[in-house]
């Protein structure tokens, strides 16, 4: 058993649902528990869908436990194809109905509906959300793509053609990040023959192996059913996920190659404001930043390589609640000289940002809650994300325009430089002082932020890492006057700096020269 | 699914069918959202699944980020490889707990269906940590949405509490007990009527603290504060206390005949009521006038959800002139239920039990001026060009006694004016 307070992901039916809302033409009929049906909401209220998902439950309640469930959930298929007809259905489990074995695939199969019925297995009770749209929309392919032949030669007249494979419902601005790509590959004179999940019908599905190749937005939603579509049909799919600028060339130059044709219209046109923004002078005051990313690992892996690359700053830690891409994020992590994080337990998080004392969080909806209890800014980079990270403007993250978009989001909960460089020079000012939190942080909040350093003990809810409990010198009355001397927004590193090094060379007071000489100790 | 609708059922003046299908409502588990806050040193301790946990968060939207005292145990493979295992996993996480939240001094463990199915024993888990982590008491109920709809939650939760309350001593003068979880505001605003009236002795089930659970005993009356109360009823009476009918507080003319049920069974005569209750009473009726005259006359339609929609048709039929097209409830106790059946309008159509592709059938072909439904089914109508009340507000807004009747009013008004106001 384990305590779980938050999680950053829905059980594997709930991936099931992301597939099968993005669809048209599917239905899904789940086997399930009366209350199961709350993950409507997650579609109808946090992505505002104007239809329900195309997904029927069995809703058997405890009276039905003792008569025949199995009836039940043959009943719920038929009635389901007779009124939705769709193309073809998608039947399974969730965690309760798992534990009764109706076998809901055996159970459809003996209804001979005359559409495809694709039983899906998601064990509720190892996997989680994002494996089970994987496995959902690998399986959809598998039945649905036909039989493997190997791929013919493209006619020569014919503008090459790929498929958009990952973007599915309740996506972090999947969206968008679609209409981006589609954009690009536009550009150099790539079509695109199916788009999936997002919108695409089961016949869709049929045609995936028209394509050349094969565009993978998402590896946590697509990258098995890519793998199959390689295997059966001889498409290559792409392997750089367009985050940032850099990545958005290389996503270019990676597809141009795969399709033959010449990226230059892309690589040599105006591409992203980005790097313009980010050698203004405005922007030194970014140089190193200590940034903290967290999310799933896609997004975690993309924009920890964007924000020591285009924006400079210092990755300072890294890490994902996926553990199927543990390995890659484990790399990145190697790359900034750091260990990643493959956790998810959002207390182990939480300790990791306060140990880690980041200047910048970018995280998910935890993490900015985290971060708002701690005082220290933060950006929304990586699902789960509430409903204002489904937002009515155009906000992609990839491509050049989701850099622009990156920056933005970026950049905008720290202080401005210029902001940042008169508060300094004023904090002596009444207006100015250090008990002034930046405005957009509520101007409260930096009294908090002043206690990220070790003075903060008071115990989260159920917090299962109890701090460690080391004492710490005090501070000489002049040492502790210097110390307010230095600006507010280094004051937190300093403080901790300046224990740390006394802590370690068990010193009884930390005085004017211990302040100086752990400055001296920590800057080399 | 589509199931034969049996033939409708006679139930006072009312037009009463029974459906059966799928069902689109929350499991009981829901309740803990609203539990906690009321009961301030109790902890919440779901033992379900990741579909649980995954439910409770999308429930208490922001709320979980705001220290709650709630969370869940999730069963892993290795609790289902064998049942002792899980045992012995709970008490470590229990453990674990309790040592991290010294001020906690009531734990509820919270059935699911995944722990109902697999039978874990809630109730000896329970003892026997009662024991290992006295003075902590240690309570089980099942908030499974196999057994439980929505509100069905606090029922069993109450009546979980009610084996464990003191006994009031047998020669104890008459006492008066509120049953229900309200609102602290609306429990004071009920405390000053009554005392107003003359009685003293009123207590609230749940109390604020799980040491101030009020003791109950042959000399109880009690009045529910909510229809959805069933189980705790019946514990109760098992407990000797004796139930007041009464219709439910919402709107004037409910508050004014739940407080006349209290104020009979304790013998205040009718000029003390009055006095006692005129003055709320007038601003009752100050503060639903400018409503009525916008939703009189419109046609509104009730999907099931809280067991909370009689009362309400009720209170918006009668005090605000709309017109009931269906009124839909999980499920419907007819004796609590008695007066507000009697004073629906007469072949009100009440549906029972749901069978949702059904029930959308047949909204769409009414085309209702307001339908009140839950957030899977309220923006999907309004994109049909319906407006919507979503439900679950009903449970969190703060609607009974007078003071409360205008926001009523207004919680179904709003949807109503918002579509006047947008050009868009």
């Amino acid at each position: 058993m384990q305590l779980t307070l938050w999680t950053y992901e829905g059980p594997p039916h709930i991936g099931a649902m992301r597939v099968a809302t993005a669809m048209t033409g599917l239905h899904y009929v789940l086997h399930a528990p009366q209350g199961d049906t709350y993950a409507d909401l997650l579609f109808t209220m946090i992505e505002r869908r104007d239809a329900r998902p195309p997904v029927t439950y069995t809703t058997f309640r405890a009276q039905d436990l003792g008569r025949d469930t199995a009836e039940l959930f043959k009943t719920s298929v038929a009635a389901a194809y007779a009124r939705f007809q769709p193309q073809a259905m998608i039947v399974g489990a969730s965690c309760t109905a798992e534990l009764i074995q109706d076998d809901p695939g055996g159970l459809a199969k003996a209804l001979d509906l005359p559409i495809p019925v694709i039983p899906l297995e998601l064990p509720a009770y190892q996997k989680k959300e994002n494996w089970g749209a994987s496995e959902t929309f690998y399986r959809l392919v598998r039945a649905l793509a036909g039989a493997p032949t190997p791929r013919p030669a493209r006619e020569p007249n014919r503008r090459p053609l790929c498929n958009i494979l990952g973007p599915t419902a309740l996506g972090f601005r999947h969206r968008d990040d679609l209409i981006e790509i589609r954009r690009l590959l536009d550009r150099i004179g790539i079509d695109v023959n199916v788009v999936a999940p997002l919108g695409a019908s089961p016949a869709d599905l049929g045609r995936l192996k028209d394509a050349d190749f094969n565009v993978v937005l998402y590896p946590e939603t697509a990258r098995s059913a890519a793998e199959y579509l390689k295997k059966s049909f001889g498409q290559p799919f792409t392997k750089e996920v367009p985050l940032g600028v850099g990545a958005t060339n290389r996503f270019v130059a990676e597809v141009a190659a795969l399709a033959g044709v010449d990226p230059a219209p892309i690589l040599d046109g105006p591409g992203s404001r980005l790097p313009w923004y980010s050698r203004s002078v405005d922007s030194t005051y970014l140089t190193a930043k200590r940034v903290f990313v967290f999310g799933d690992a896609t997004h975690a892996i993309g924009i920890a390589r964007m924000a020591a690359r285009e924006l400079g700053f210092t990755v300072v830690g890294l890490g994902t609640y996926s553990r199927e891409f543990a390995r890659e994020v484990r790399a990145e992590a190697a790359e900034h000289g750091i260990e990643a994080l493959i956790t998810d337990d959002y207390l182990d998080v939480e300790s990791a940002i306060r140990a880690a004392a980041p200047e910048l969080v970018l995280g998910t909806q935890m993490e900015r809650h985290v971060a708002k209890r701690l005082g220290i800014p933060c950006a929304v980079i990586s699902a789960p994300v509430h409903v204002q990270d489904f937002p009515a403007r155009y906000a992609p993250q990839m491509g050049f325009e989701g850099a622009n978009v990156l920056f933005d989001t970026l950049v905008h909960p720290l202080m401005m430089g210029l902001e940042e460089h008169l508060l300094g020079m004023f904090r002596e000012d009444p207006e100015f002082h250090d008990g002034v939190g930046p405005s957009h942080l509520g101007g409260t909040a930096r009294a908090v932020a002043a206690t990220v350093a070790p003075a903060v003990t008071e115990a989260a809810p159920i917090l299962l890492d109890e701090p460690v409990t080391i004492t710490t010198a005090p501070w000489a009355p002049e040492a502790e006057k210097e110390l307010k001397k230095i600006p507010f927004f280094v004051r937190g590193k300093a403080r901790s700096n300046t224990e740390k090094f006394a802590r370690e060379r068990r010193l009884p007071l930390i005085t004017l020269e211990t302040l100086y000489d752990a400055k001296a100790h920590y800057g080399r | 699914m589509n199931a034969p609708v049996p033939p409708p059922v006679a139930c006072g003046g009312i037009d009463l069918h029974q459906e059966h299908g799928q069902r689109a409502v929350f499991c009981g588990l829901t309740g803990i959202v609203w539990l906690h806050r009321k009961i301030q040193d109790a902890f919440f301790l779901v033992v379900g699944s990741r579909t649980c946990a995954h439910l409770i968060q999308s429930a208490a939207g922001v709320m979980i980020f705001a220290e709650p005292r709630f969370a869940t145990a999730i069963i892993d493979e290795r609790d289902l490889a064998g049942i002792a295992d899980a045992n012995e996993e709970l008490d470590r996480v229990v453990t674990r707990l309790i040592e991290r939240r010294p001020d906690i001094k009531l734990l509820f463990l919270v059935g699911s269906c995944p722990s109902e199915v697999i039978k874990l024993d809630l109730s000896r888990a329970a003892q026997r940590l009662s024991g290992r982590l006295a003075p902590v008491r240690v309570l089980n109920y099942s908030g499974s949405g196999i057994e439980t709809t929505f509100t069905q939650g606090e029922d069993a939760c109450l009546a979980a509490l009610v084996p464990e309350l003191p006994r009031a001593p047998a020669e104890a003068a008459p006492s008066l007990l509120i049953v229900g979880a309200l609102a602290d505001v609306v429990e004071d605003q009920f405390l000053r009527i009554f005392s107003a009236m003359g009685i003293a002795d009123v207590r609230f089930l749940p109390a604020r603290r799980a040491g101030a659970m009020p003791a109950v005993g042959r000399n109880t009356r009690y009045l529910l504060a909510q229809p959805f109360l069933a189980d705790t009823a019946r514990a109760l009476h098992e407990r000797g206390a004796r139930r007041l009918a009464a219709p439910f507080p919402l709107g004037t003319e409910g508050t004014t005949g739940w407080l006349r049920a209290a104020a009979e069974a304790f013998g205040i005569d009718d000029v003390t009521f009055a006095a006692a209750t005129a003055a709320g009473r007038a601003r009752s009726e100050t503060a639903l006038a400018p409503h009525r005259e916008k939703l009189a006359g419109k046609r509104v339609f009730f999907f099931p959800d809280s067991q909370l929609e009689v009362p309400l048709a009720r209170f918006l039929a009668r005090e605000l002139g709309v017109d009931l097209v269906e009124v839909g409830t999980p499920y419907l106790h007819r004796a609590h239920l008695a007066a507000e059946i009697e004073m629906l309008p007469a072949g009100t159509r009440v549906t029972e039990g749901q069978s949702l592709d059904d029930q959308m059938d047949r909204c769409r072909a009414a085309r209702p001026d307001l339908t009140v439904c839950g957030l899977g089914l309220a923006n999907p109508l309004e994109a049909e060009g319906l407006s919507t009340k979503w439900s679950i507000e009903l449970l969190f807004t703060p609607v009974q006694g007078y003071e409360q009747a205008g926001d009523l009013a207004e919680l179904f008004a709003r949807p109503l004016r918002r579509r006047a106001l947008l050009e868009v």
